[in-house]
């Protein structure tokens, strides 16, 4: 098994060095995801204004899979118009269940394509799709609650 | 007392053919046999020559085959009852697990509960407790937590302390007159830990309540002899002491068998029926709805005579040098820290540990490409994680096949774990 295929060096960068961390507000939507089987968790906060993802907050445990893949999440969805936050999470999860064969396009996925060679491997796409959900979710509870001009809809 | 480890590993390893494999270029260094172990040649022949030869149905046909079938599965229920020292093999019930021979026992409350006329040592109302550890597979938690969430009772704990030892400081005050049962763990499938269960026992026999083991880590490393423990009912299953997957074993007292409200329900467990009501069979078959897994009962059957020409206080003995061979060198790994007892004293060679911050999950991937298998994460033993303040660890475990080669080739691959993630 190649190991470097796996953990790619952009891929243990964004472990060791997590970008975007931390609980904010305000925020309209709020998910928590947890991965049954290993335990790992993380809580994600959506801050919508005007159509756009002005701030994405999280606070995780889990492994290098699923801290590095939420960090990328951050630097690819934070700051840009809902609807290609949504496009980038359908082309993501697409990769992620490409079982290696993913050709991801460089311009919009950028970091994320390191994890072509994580879809290989089928016990480790949970783990770099925890984050995703979350913020599926997120975006989904941030829709439906009603917003309030300080966030933190209840 | 222990005897002296004379198992022959080598020629143990050449009866089990997976044990050659290779995960990539390496060779396979299986830890991993606490959550299944592997199975050797007399086993899948065993349950290949019967399909070849005798599969048929049970008890149902009057055939050649059907008494072949019928006598091969009544035959492993006797080899499990001598296994355990059973007074009768009618005292044991085939499951399909672990996990379902203790349903088994908490529908059993919970029949009761509802039913009219009901034996009242299975009558569970608010007020009455039930007793876990802090240490249990969530196979012995979760059915006893939801059968007290729906009876009213009230579910109750023995912790466990720093080292992973059973916390019996408060055994006299949480098991007590209101307790009706009593059901834990054996062997600690996380920590590794075999429990002192005579004096859990006493207690639970001096308050009036029925006691249980969930013995599926204890059966394939100790010698288990129901009499001896003085309890009530043991779980078991298969596929941890060599056998096949699908086939777990409940074995109770006769006379407790004899009280307790059936399960499942279906053919095979009646004795007449009539649109309105049905009398049930007698135990075993009131417990055994539906057709059974007869190849795996025949499977087990040689799982259990491997082991028993082994000796299972060689077993034991070689289980020991493993744990103690095991700790030593795991101990001596900078930043590992072992979750359960340091000491390869009452317990088994089944250790679990975290590793310099890194996620288990890491740790199992990299050891992975160098071909040895353990197994990450909670192992359905979330509470007790909690109680260590971990959400997950890194478990290694033996067998009879394991060497001392394998547990090295551990304790150097996880220098390679660092390298890559420090």
């Amino acid at each position: 098994m190649d190991l470097d295929e796996l953990y790619q060096e952009v891929i243990l960068d964004h472990y060791k060095h997590p970008r975007g961390t931390g609980l904010r507000e305000p925020y309209e939507g709020e998910s928590h995801q947890v991965n049954p089987t290993c335990g790992d968790e993380i809580t994600l906060r959506v801050h919508v204004e005007d159509g756009r993802l002005a701030d994405v907050s999280y606070q995780n445990v889990g492994c290098s899979i699923s801290k590095a893949s939420a960090s990328v999440l951050y630097e690819l969805v934070n700051d840009v118009p809902v609807d290609e936050a949504r496009t980038k999470m359908d082309e993501f999860t697409e990769l992620m269940n490409s079982k290696g064969l993913g050709e991801p396009d460089e311009d919009t996925l950028e970091d994320a394509v390191a994890f072509t060679g994580v879809s290989k491997y089928p016990m480790r796409v949970k783990c770099a799709l925890l984050g995703w959900m979350a913020l599926k979710d997120a975006l989904i509870r941030a829709e439906a609650s009603v917003p309030t001009p300080r966030g933190g809809a209840e | 007392m222990e005897a002296v480890n004379s198992l022959d590993v080598e020629a143990v390893r050449a009866d089990f053919p997976i044990l050659q494999r290779k995960i990539g270029d390496k060779p396979l260094a299986y830890l991993d046999s606490a959550a299944t172990s592997q199975k050797p040649a007399q086993v899948t022949d065993a349950m290949r020559r019967f399909s070849d030869y005798s599969n048929a149905n049970i008890s149902r046909s009057v055939h050649t085959m059907a008494a072949e079938a019928t006598d091969a599965y009544e035959g492993a229920r006797a080899k499990v009852a001598s296994f355990i020292g059973a007074p009768s093999p009618d005292e044991v019930i085939f499951t399909k697990n672990s996990t379902e021979a203790i349903n088994l026992m908490t529908y059993a409350f919970q029949n009761a509960s509802v039913e009219r006329g009901a034996d009242p040592r299975f009558t569970l109302r608010p007020g009455d407790e039930v007793v876990v550890t802090e240490m249990e597979h969530h196979a012995n938690l979760v059915p006893w937590q939801q059968l007290c969430l729906r009876t009213g009772a009230t579910l109750r704990w023995l912790g466990v302390t720093d080292s992973g030892r059973l916390d019996l400081d408060d055994l006299h005050e949480v098991v007590n007159e209101r307790t009706k049962v009593v059901s834990f763990t054996h062997v600690s499938n996380l920590l590794g830990t075999v429990n002192p269960t005579a004096a859990v026992v006493a207690r639970a026999k001096e308050v009036g309540a029925l006691v249980g083991l969930d013995s599926s880590q204890a059966a394939p490393h100790l010698p288990v002899d129901v009499a001896g423990l003085g309890v009530d009912f043991i779980a078991f299953t298969g596929h941890k002491m060599l056998g096949p997957t699908g086939i777990g074993m409940l074995w109770a007292r006769a006379e407790l068998l004899g009280a307790m409200p059936p399960f499942l329900s279906g053919g095979s467990m009646i004795e007449t029926v009539t649109m309105e009501r049905t009398t049930f069979a007698g135990p075993p078959a009131k417990f055994e709805a539906g057709t059974p897994p007869v190849a795996e009962a025949v499977g087990l059957a040689a799982a259990i005579e491997y082991l028993e020409a082994l000796g299972m206080d060689h077993v034991r003995a070689h289980e020991q040098d493993m744990a103690g061979y095991m700790l030593e060198g795991l101990g001596a790994v900078d930043g590992l820290t072992v979750i359960g007892p340091d000491v390869p004293t009452d317990r088994i060679a089944t250790v679990s540990f975290t590793f310099a911050d890194i996620h288990p999950h890491d740790v199992g991937q990299v050891l992975d490409s160098e071909g040895i298998a353990v197994r990450v994460g909670h192992h359905c033993a979330k509470p007790t994680c909690a109680r260590f303040g971990v959400t997950a660890t890194t478990r290694a475990s033996a067998h009879v096949y394991t060497t001392t080669d394998e547990i090295d080739r551990l304790v150097s691959a996880l220098e390679k774990v660092r390298k890559v993630f420090a």
